[in-house]
């Protein structure tokens, strides 16, 4: 075992353990907590295999932006603690857990694990590198990405503003 | 450094443009100039709509081949602008009663209209599924726009969960095939699945699944359609009508080359889901249609219906399914924007359905809107010798003709059943008397127009299809 | 033990080694004395009044979405000023085009007063 696949064990330990804290804290807080730790252990994941850039972006984007946006629907709705849930729901549920639990485990044993999961990533997630095929082969995708924000803002505008009178 | 071409982004540029000029025009206007916007936003459809005949006929691609301008694209273009443009002019009137913000209306619509130009174009996933979401999320933001409706709202927030649930089916399919395949491009995936015939990873075939229920979600095919009839009855009514042609429009171009056309080769594992879905989606949306009591409801689940003939197309597939597929989404632009624009006349109030009553007498009250509602009833029927028939004659004669004779069969024997509750609409406006409780109908004459120019374009394309059978022809033997 | 991260699971090891060993220590050696007034919240001096989460005002949602919004603007930054020499004039237009329609956006939201609040 070599000390990249300690370190990835480690930190994978970790994310589940936090994961499974956002799926079974009663206090939503707790929840949103959880799931802020979940976010940053992924940046670190994505850093262990050379993709610093889309860490950082982790970060940024996820860890940053949508939690603000998660805590601020919280304390909108201002909820008590959730209630256990049983019942229908619970066990339909449970019965697509279970489901993708056995697609997942399908997949993994259909495909061999590489030797070395991060020797085939050198330099992949470099920024540079992220930023060349952005900004080259990408051009029109990002561009698009800039009408799909104007119409965000649009959105949020016409219909979260406080109509005057 | 990168392959600029503008030619081919110059339709999807030209409505963006001229929605940018709207939403800014907006800022500046005084209250009183605001009508002016719907005429900005059609001269700018209007100039596309030339650009687009202008360029008919060309094969141009750009940025490594990521869209591609051919005869394909420009047609569902001409569908784009054409629903855009009678959507603006059949809410002049609705969104200035409704108190809808109207720079905002306009704008998005252009907007939506970029993205689905778009998704007709694109021969790359990313560039694909960007244009989707363009086009959905204005689309989302036109269902809630009616801020003093509450079943505006709500309409609003069932589509845009059910719609980011779907975008998520797809953005995994895409995801998967890219683990495959190594590249987006439509190109080199359909490249790696001649190449190496039957030497595909299992996880393809699920992303072409996932693919698959992704485009299920977005046309409102069963069992995925259950968002459609409440979205459809919720949202302002223009924005139904240009949900109902031009969002299923360009989600079937979008279907029709990627799925039918690029990823051919891995037909034959979801030729059989497709035909289930299809069967199930015609019949379905038929047996719950005549159930309705409200006639915009009812046309709703005709909607689901009209998905399922045009899923027939795809199962028949390439060779005899796509000339039927463009020219059935056509016929429908008109007959469903028509009927959705009756609705529209009716002065709608926020507690209460558009039941059958209220078109009671509607016949001899307002003979034009009896008239035209007749044509649009009968057309989606397949009356003889209107567009839905048309259409409905090539699906099920290209279905005869490739062997799926029992999807034939059934697509007819749903056709006849559809004639009960579009004929229940008819009885009511000719042979039952006008209650008093029977609402009020807008005098609103662009919105007469636009009811016109759909009930023109349903009858010409009944009576004479063969030019646009032929353009149907030319635009999908342009795919390459 | 030549991986470039594994000083960073030495310093995993040290940070859960601290963190146990203070808590631990703490806990043992420390005096206790618990009362039902130290276990109040500190509210300056002031008994407290009510619960600490309040309803927030139903405007900061829209200044949190307009937020996020704009910071994924920014974050298509980053890469671009990563590659900025290399992308010459080809760059600057396409980030111009990119910043324009989202200046658009803003002037949207300035002009319709969606940044005042009230």
């Amino acid at each position: 075992m070599t000390s990249s696949m300690m370190i990835f064990y480690l930190l994978a330990a970790l994310l589940v353990l936090s994961s499974l804290m956002v799926v079974f804290q009663r206090n939503v807080v707790h929840c949103a907590m959880a799931l802020v730790a979940a976010l940053f252990l992924i940046a670190i994941l994505f850093v262990t295999l050379q993709a610093a850039m889309v860490g950082v972006l982790q970060i940024l984007v996820y860890a940053g932006a949508i939690m603000v946006l998660f805590l601020f629907v919280i304390m909108l709705l201002n909820p008590t603690a959730l209630e256990p849930r049983r019942g229908l729901s619970w066990g339909f549920g449970m019965l697509v857990a279970l489901l993708l639990a056995g697609a997942l485990a399908a997949l993994v044993s259909h495909n061999e694990a590489p030797a070395d999961p991060f020797a085939a990533t050198e330099l992949f997630g470099a920024p540079e590198s992220l930023a060349k095929s952005l900004f080259t082969d990408f051009v029109l995708p990002f561009e698009i990405a800039s009408v799909l924000l104007l119409i965000a803002i649009v959105g949020a505008v016409v219909l979260a503003k406080r109509e005057h009178n | 450094m990168t392959d600029v071409n503008l030619v081919p982004l110059l339709p999807a540029t030209q409505v963006l443009l001229t929605a940018l000029v709207v939403l800014l025009l907006d800022l500046f206007y005084q209250e009183g100039e605001k009508g002016l916007l719907a005429w900005v936003s059609l001269l700018g459809l209007a100039l596309c709509a030339g650009e687009t005949l202008f360029l008919w006929g060309s094969q141009e691609s750009a940025f490594g081949d990521a869209v591609m301008l051919d005869n394909f694209a420009l047609f569902f273009t001409q569908i784009f602008l054409g629903a855009a443009a009678l959507t603006i002019l059949s809410s002049v009137h609705y969104i200035r009663q409704a108190e809808i913000h109207e720079g905002e209306f306009y704008a998005l619509v252009l907007f939506a209209t970029t993205g689905m130009i778009l998704m007709a174009a694109a021969k790359d996933l990313i560039v694909f599924f960007l244009a989707l979401e363009t086009m959905s999320i204005a689309v989302y933001i036109l269902t809630g726009i009616w801020r003093a409706s509450g079943r505006s709202s709500e309409a609003a927030m069932k589509y845009f969960l059910m719609g980011a649930f779907a975008t998520g089916f797809l953005l995994y399919g895409i995801a998967l095939i890219y683990g495959a395949t190594g590249s987006t491009h439509l190109n080199e995936i359909s490249n790696y699945l001649i190449e190496s015939p039957e030497d595909w990873p299992p996880y393809l075939i699920g992303g072409a699944l996932l693919l698959l229920v992704g485009f299920a979600f977005k046309v409102g095919a069963v069992p995925f359609h259950f968002w459609v009839p409440d979205v459809y009855e919720g949202a302002p009514t223009p924005v139904t009508g240009f949900m109902s042609v031009a969002v299923k429009a360009a989600a079937f171009a979008a279907w029709a080359r990627i799925l039918m056309h690029q990823l051919a080769p891995l037909d034959s594992d979801w030729a059989f889901p497709l035909w289930v879905l299809a069967i199930i989606t015609m019949t379905l949306g038929n047996l719950l249609a005549i159930s309705q009591a409200s006639v915009k409801r009812m046309l709703a689940y005709s909607s689901i219906a009209h998905a399922g003939y045009l899923l027939v197309a795809l199962v028949v597939g390439e060779e005899w399914g796509g000339l039927p597929l463009l020219f059935y989404l056509l016929t429908y632009a008109f007959m469903a924007f028509g009927a959705f624009a009756v609705i529209t006349a009716l002065a709608e109030t926020e507690q209460s359905p558009e039941d059958y009553r209220d078109f009671s007498g509607l016949g001899f009250k307002h003979p034009f809107l009896g008239m035209a509602m007749t044509l649009f009833m009968l057309s989606l029927a397949g009356f003889p010798p209107l567009a839905g028939f048309a259409g409905k004659f090539y699906v099920f004669r290209s279905a005869v003709l490739s062997g799926h004779l029992a999807l034939a069969i059934i697509g007819v024997l749903n056709s006849l059943l559809s004639v009960i509750y579009y004929l229940r609409v008819i009885v009511a406006m000719y042979m039952e008397e006008g209650g008093a409780e029977g609402k009020s109908f807008r005098q609103a004459p662009y919105l007469y127009i636009a009811i016109g120019l759909a009930a023109l374009g349903t009858l010409y394309l009944g009576i004479l299809p063969a030019r646009a059978l032929e353009w149907s022809r030319v635009a999908f033997l342009s795919l390459d | 033990m030549d991986h470039p991260y594994f000083p960073l699971l030495v310093l995993f090891a040290i940070a859960g080694v601290v963190v146990v060993a203070l808590l631990t220590l703490a806990q043992s050696i420390g005096p206790k004395s618990i009362s039902p007034v130290k276990a109040d919240p500190f509210e300056s001096g002031n008994p407290p009044r009510g619960d600490a989460r309040i309803r927030f005002s139903v405007r900061f949602y829209l200044v949190a979405m307009l937020f996020l919004i704009f910071d994924l603007e920014v974050v298509f930054l980053y890469p671009w000023a990563i590659l900025f020499r290399r992308l010459g004039w080809f760059g600057v237009i396409e980030m111009g085009i990119f910043l324009a329609l989202l200046l658009i956006g803003f002037i949207y939201v300035w002009k319709k007063g969606a940044l005042e609040w009230d």
